[in-house]
């Protein structure tokens, strides 16, 4: 069974990017060859942790300036001299930036790259829309073989590196810059195509990712002193996606709200509408970002102003739950 | 093998292309046949360290086909080495088929990694470079763009990441045919001079007849026991479509099947050059 935060843990809050330097250093010590490539951001990716623990790092690093396309082929082309690869930059540029050097050389050869930039979704706060990147899972899901991962907490993330690392081919791992109360325990290992129940319930299921899993257990707590039974999964894991799990919570529940901090068309919404239609039809509600950009503003703010947070999702299942439609 | 070999090489290999593209129906004949002499000189003159019955040779010498729409050449030059057998080439861009397209390192046996994308093989044999030499590896990176697709803006990115770098141990050559689909590399957009783009962005620069095997390998030999901190650039001055009278400096036969009366007038130039070398 997965190990979650003691309450002490749980009050300590961290984003999940700064788990990604390093679990890297972590991985070198342990003998494990990853190399790390960044694109003029490794101080706020934390790669620039990984370079700087010790020489043999340092020569395992290759800051590439601004220009993220080449920085995606570089890693690719350290992938093909038996490395693990790495890449930095925000999730706008590490992904929507080199789209098509992720797909025709990292996807279409099947390397050994690792796409995990940090400051995915709203989490950016003041930069503004161009920087909020909404549409990152979306992308990623839809190239053949990538693994996509979307971390909840800091050890979730430092998990999830870690599982980048020991799974053969591209994996993606979407980090934020918001600080995130602790939901796992600090040495929590999660495993690729799993879901975990974090709270169980019995009205309705709230499957999320990311910050939302925060989100979801304020809402989860409010509507239990409402008397509306919550079963929370975390879809850590949204490719491939713990169908399983999904289907055993709904055919109890009856109903399911989704939730991410991405746009509703591509992400965890779709794949979790996509596996209901197909094994177990259930009536959803998303909590997402429903074709727009996003705008500046302080992360706490934007999470109510795009209603992503718990209010929204308190609202979600109270809506879907008195939908009376049979499916 | 001596000179008259190479060229009798490159000269079978460009048959075997002409004839994969027409059994094909589609393909690009034009940038094949301007390349050929190049990847002979890399496959057979002696300036790469590979082994067929190994491909995977920690020691070898990669290539990195960055035009990876000259596919047809780099499969003959493969099935001559040995790396698979010649009679697959007739497979070429069909349903089942290990010869795609564009290289796919996932099928085919010798190939290091799938391109096709234009713009990404140098960035890609800039890794490459750069894991070689955290293996304290000499082995070296060669890779094969085209002129047109010096248009693409990675590729800047690229040089000037490897001359940052530091990779001598990278070897870039430069298919300058001087056509892409739309026409005339300089009327599409201007390129300018290559090789002083790349010496103004810190690369070691020279120039050759890019469909002189003997002097390609010349060349490549040279910038291989270079090696040093700069990268190496070669220009490599060619005629697209060389060899096939028709074809020869027509942007139209860029990606253009020849059709059978087509091919039969391919072959017969293709076996005047037989007699001329013998």
């Amino acid at each position: 069974m997965v190990k979650f935060a003691s309450p002490e843990e749980s009050a300590q809050k961290k984003a999940t990017r700064a788990a990604y330097g390093t679990t890297l250093a972590e991985l070198a010590e342990a003998g494990v060859p990853v190399v790390a490539v960044d694109a003029d951001l490794s101080g706020s990716t934390t790669t620039k942790k990984f370079a700087d623990a010790c020489s043999e790092n340092e020569a395992r690093f290759f800051n590439c300036g601004i220009a993220e396309q080449n920085m995606i082929d570089v890693a690719a082309g350290l992938s093909l001299a038996g490395n693990i690869a790495f890449t930095g930059s925000f999730a706008v540029f590490g992904t929507g930036r080199a789209y098509d050097q992720i797909r025709n050389t990292v996807a279409y050869s099947n390397l050994n790259v690792k796409i995990c930039p940090t400051h995915a979704g709203v989490s950016v706060g003041p930069d503004g829309g161009s920087h909020q990147m909404l549409e990152d899972v979306s992308l990623m899901r839809g190239l053949p073989g990538m693994k996509v991962l979307v971390p909840a907490d800091y050890a979730a993330a430092r998990a999830s590196i870690k599982l980048a690392a020991e799974t053969p081919g591209p994996v993606y791992v979407r980090m934020g810059r918001a600080a995130v109360p602790a939901v796992y325990a600090a040495d929590v290992e999660l495993e690729i195509g799993r879901a975990y129940v974090l709270r169980e319930g019995s009205d309705v299921t709230i499957i999320a990712n990311g910050v939302e899993i925060r989100e979801a257990l304020i809402a989860a707590d409010i509507l239990a002193k409402q008397g509306i039974s919550v079963e929370v999964i975390d879809a850590f894991c949204v490719k491939p996606l713990d169908t399983a799990t999904i289907v055993a919570s709904v055919s109890k529940t009856g109903c399911a709200v989704i939730c991410e901090e991405h746009s509703v068309y591509g992400g965890l919404c779709s794949a979790v509408s996509e596996a209901l239609a197909e094994h177990h039809p259930t009536r959803c509600a998303f909590v997402g970002m429903r074709d727009r950009f996003g705008k500046s503003g302080s992360f706490e703010e934007l999470m109510e102003y795009f209603e992503l947070d718990s209010g929204a999702i308190v609202e979600a299942v109270k809506n879907v739950m008195a939908d009376e439609r049979v499916c | 093998m001596d000179s008259q070999g190479l060229q009798a090489k490159a000269n079978d290999m460009r048959i075997d292309i002409v004839k994969m593209i027409a059994e094909a129906g589609s393909g690009h004949p034009g940038g094949s046949l301007s390349c050929i002499d190049i990847l002979t000189a890399l496959y057979f003159g002696g300036v790469m360290y590979h082994d067929p019955s190994n491909p995977k040779d920690p020691a070898r010498d990669r290539f990195i086909l960055a035009k990876g729409h000259a596919a047809p050449a780099l499969y003959a030059a493969l099935a001559y080495a040995g790396y698979f057998p010649v009679e697959e080439l007739m497979t070429l861009r069909k349903l089942g088929s290990r010869l795609q397209g564009h290289p796919d390192c996932r099928l085919l046996p010798g190939v290091e990694v799938s391109t096709g994308s234009l713009g990404q093989g140098l960035s890609i044999a800039c890794g490459l470079a750069c894991g070689l030499r955290i293996a304290q590896s000499d082995a070296r990176v060669f890779t094969l763009l085209g002129d047109g697709e010096c248009e693409e803006g990675q590729v800047w990115e690229a040089a000037m990441f490897a001359a940052h770098e530091k990779l001598g141990n990278l070897v870039a050559i430069v298919d300058a045919n001087g056509l892409q689909i739309d026409g005339c590399v300089d009327e599409v957009v201007q390129t300018g001079d290559l090789g002083e783009k790349f010496a103004a962005f810190g690369w070691s620069v020279s120039t050759v007849d890019g469909n002189d095997v003997a002097a390609v390998v010349e060349e490549l030999s040279r910038c291989k026991a270079a090696g040093g901190s700069v990268p190496h650039v070669v220009i490599a001055s060619t005629v697209k479509g060389k060899g096939v009278s028709f074809m020869e400096n027509q942007a139209g036969w860029h990606g253009k099947a020849p059709d059978a009366e087509q091919l039969k007038a391919a072959l017969a130039d293709l076996a005047g050059n037989e007699v001329c070398d013998g």
